[in-house]
């Protein structure tokens, strides 16, 4: 350990309490909100002009919207993983991880809600759901199970964070003045009295337990939507498992990289340590092979068989127009990263990050590798349709409401980060005691 | 509701009246405008609503070119007492797209739409190839309804599968559940003529068709009701489509009546993709004996080459 002074709980809360936006936070934060806008604007045409703005057609008719989804609620599992399992655990050293974690959670789970409705043909018939569900279809069990998560979700970033509320509410130098009314409105109830300390930890408990279901629920309903039809490449009992480790796998990269940024950006080397990328370095490592292990059993047995229905659909992923792709997803989302985080040089800081970078985008790739393909290939051949209907390539309307998309996810990670302490601050100050004691 | 109403009535009486002269019905049939009309002397006997049996002169008689829309609870339960069927034989089957044109034409789909698609197929190397139209198999397990999370498209107890396009969310989930491919999305404002496109929506008619909505193949039940064949029958030249009603147990293209327990079971009728489950309502005979050669419809192939 380097020679520096000891932190007080002072200096913990001047480290940890939230940041104006410098430079470079603004021209980020510029960058986002553009790329938001513009995603909104290809979002009014497609409201104005329908569904065919987009490449999707009758035999591709779901896309990258779909795909996009599909990533969203994936990456949103971590928030299960890191607060929960590892709280449970009564792992210590994730404690700063967990607010990441969770924000990164409840802002992909919104954007997936969002992003689903982007993809219907009739948005402003949204209240059917309520009015005529059928609760046989998995349609209505994934809303069921997605709001489930995003209520859970944001209950366990609310409670740990009463504490730093009660921090900020009491440092009012820190923040301009709307910001204090903010955190008075969200916190003022709490006085961290011993009673309400232990609701709030019997409520964070309950919270864990329950979270984990839910979130196994989000992911395997949302593979059911493939899963339950009969398509090649989506007609498959792997699919559930396959889909839960493949969204640990991008939300513990997305924890990386996002662990990256804000130690840079808000300097937290103290907080978010060395010793943190090499634990999270070798959990993506395990969970990298555990989904390469799901991908074996995904592609590979079937390829064994070779059905007629199925080898068209594996013969362009593995040789055909979309091997390109896959072999680059199946690289840079599980193979790289594993060669890159098994080394203990490899999981410093730099090369956990581009590590992480990989792992994210090797698994966007991924999921649309998921989605199309399969439709590409039906049962009977594309028969009486335009020629346009037989490929697929999205249109710049749909890149952009994609990108916007995943733009506004992190939009809301950059603003609630300038709202509120990414690394929780009392739970920082509790362990840093319990460190002095021992 | 009172739309509803008026139009149900209509239905009721027109139905007793058998399609034929429903202003007859009430205690004043005749509408003041109706004076300048001269008798013929030739007396029709028609049942009123009541049940009497009345006398009308024939000249007074006045055609009604379409019957009245149903309720959409009725649309949604059937016609009762039927079981709809559909058999093709695919050794008539030439390619020559008429089924696809009328129905097409029928139905006002856009460019790009089809609800029939006629597929060249070929099962293996060293097989056979043949001409073999699809429609919606209106499966009696259907993948989906199964799916569709408003109920907008549904079975009823004819058998016939309908989409209500004024519940459709576009989802899509139906498109992807479907094995045979046969449904069609709305992705663009369907263009059509205002008179068509003014009505309002009827899952019979499948009419008018609504931007960000799913259709398909609907086996023409407004036709059924009418009592005629649906349009890809009739217009079929080669008498490729019988249609008809299992409980009667016989089917027809039109020209030719089948029993359609013999039929099936003398020309080996199967169904496709039977090991899914699906249990379609559409038989096919198998392609022997045939009528014209293959290659006799190559012509107008759009079939995509593996």
């Amino acid at each position: 350990m380097k020679n520096l002074t000891p932190l007080t709980a002072d200096i913990i809360t001047n480290n940890l309490v939230p940041q104006r936006f410098g430079k470079r936070g603004m021209i980020w934060t510029g960058v986002l909100v553009a790329f938001c806008v513009v995603g909104a604007y290809a979002y009014f045409l497609q409201l104005k002009n329908g569904l065919g703005v987009t490449a999707m057609r009758d035999y591709v008719s779901w896309g990258i919207y779909i795909s996009n989804f599909v990533f969203f609620v994936a990456i949103s599992l971590v928030g299960s993983l890191i607060t929960a399992v590892f709280r449970l655990a009564n792992v210590k050293w994730s404690t700063p991880l967990t607010r990441i974690a969770e924000i990164i959670a409840v802002s992909a789970i919104v954007f997936a809600s969002l992003i689903i409705v982007v993809d219907m043909g009739r948005p402003e018939r949204l209240f059917n759901l309520f009015i005529y569900g059928r609760l046989q279809s998995p349609i209505m069990w994934d809303v069921i199970v997605i709001t489930t998560y995003l209520f859970i979700s944001l209950l366990l970033l609310f409670f740990p964070l009463l504490p730093d509320l009660k921090i900020l509410i009491k440092r009012k130098e820190l923040s301009v003045k709307s910001l204090g009314k903010f955190y008075s409105f969200l916190g003022s109830f709490w006085k961290g009295t011993r009673l309400q300390e232990k609701l709030n930890k019997r409520a964070v408990n309950i919270l864990c337990v329950t979270i984990i279901p839910v979130a196994f629920c989000i992911h395997t309903v949302t593979s059911w939507l493939f899963a339950t039809t009969y398509r090649p490449g989506w007609d498959s009992t792997n699919f559930g498992a396959y889909f839960i480790s493949g969204a640990f796998l991008v939300g513990a990269g997305a924890v990386v990289v996002a662990m990256y940024i804000f130690r840079k950006a808000y300097t937290l080397e103290r907080y978010i340590t060395e010793l943190h990328f090499d634990k999270m370095g070798r959990i993506v490592v395990l969970l990298a092979l555990l989904y390469l292990y799901f991908n074996v059993n995904e592609y590979l047995i079937p390829a064994f068989k070779m059905k007629n229905s199925e080898e068209a659909h594996l013969t362009d992923l593995f040789a055909g127009t979309f091997a390109p792709l896959f072999w680059f997803a199946i690289f840079t989302g599980m193979l790289v990263p594993i060669f890159i985080l098994l080394f203990k040089r490899g999981r410093r800081p730099l090369p956990a990050f581009i590590a992480g970078i990989l792992v994210v985008v090797g698994a966007w790739f991924k999921r649309y590798l998921i989605v199309t393909p399969t439709l590409l290939h039906p049962f009977l051949p594309m028969t009486d349709v335009p020629e346009n209907f037989k490929h697929y390539f999205p249109t710049w309307q749909e890149w952009a409401i994609a990108l916007g998309s995943l733009a506004g996810a992190l939009l809301i990670i950059t603003f609630f980060a300038r709202i509120f302490p990414i690394i929780p601050i009392q739970e920082t100050i509790n362990e840093q005691h319990e460190t002095v004691a021992k | 509701m009172k739309n509803n109403d008026t139009s149900r009535r209509d239905f009721l009486a027109a139905a007793l009246l058998a399609g034929v002269a429903a202003g007859c019905s009430s205690n004043n049939p005749f509408a003041p405008g109706d004076n300048a009309i001269k008798a013929s002397g030739e007396m029709v006997k028609l049942l009123s609503v009541d049940g009497e049996v009345i006398e009308v002169d024939k000249a007074f008689l006045k055609p009604i070119p379409d019957m009245p829309t149903v309720t959409n609870s009725e649309e949604r339960i059937g016609i009762a007492g039927k079981k709809f069927v559909m058999v093709i034989d695919l050794a008539r089957c030439k390619n020559v797209g008429a089924c696809k044109a009328a129905c097409n034409h029928a139905h006002h789909l856009n460019p790009g739409q089809n609800w029939i698609k006629i597929h060249a197929m070929e099962e293996a190397e060293h097989t056979a190839p043949y001409w073999e139209p699809t429609t919606c198999m209106h499966c009696d397990e259907p993948p989906c309804v199964k799916v569709c999370p408003v109920d907008a498209t549904f079975k009823r107890e004819d058998g016939i599968v309908l989409i209500d396009s004024n519940r459709c969310i576009g989802c899509r989930f139906c498109m992807a559940a479907c094995p045979y491919s046969t449904r069609v999305f709305n992705w663009n404002e369907p263009v059509l003529e205002k008179e068509i496109a003014e009505k309002p929506y009827s899952c019979e008619t499948s009419m008018p068709q609504k931007i960000g909505t799913v259709s398909k193949c609907d086996f023409c039940p407004d036709m059924a009701r009418k009592g005629e064949l649906p349009h890809c029958v009739s217009a079929c030249p080669n008498g490729v489509f019988f249609f008809g009603d299992m409980n009667e147990d016989s089917v027809t293209n039109g020209a030719e009546t089948f029993r359609f327990s013999e039929l099936v079971k003398d020309k080996a009728g199967y169904r496709l993709m039977e090991d899914l489950g699906t249990k379609p309502r559409v038989y096919y005979l198998p392609p022997v004996n045939r009528n014209f050669p293959f290659e006799s419809g190559l012509e107008k192939d759009t079939t995509e080459k593996k």
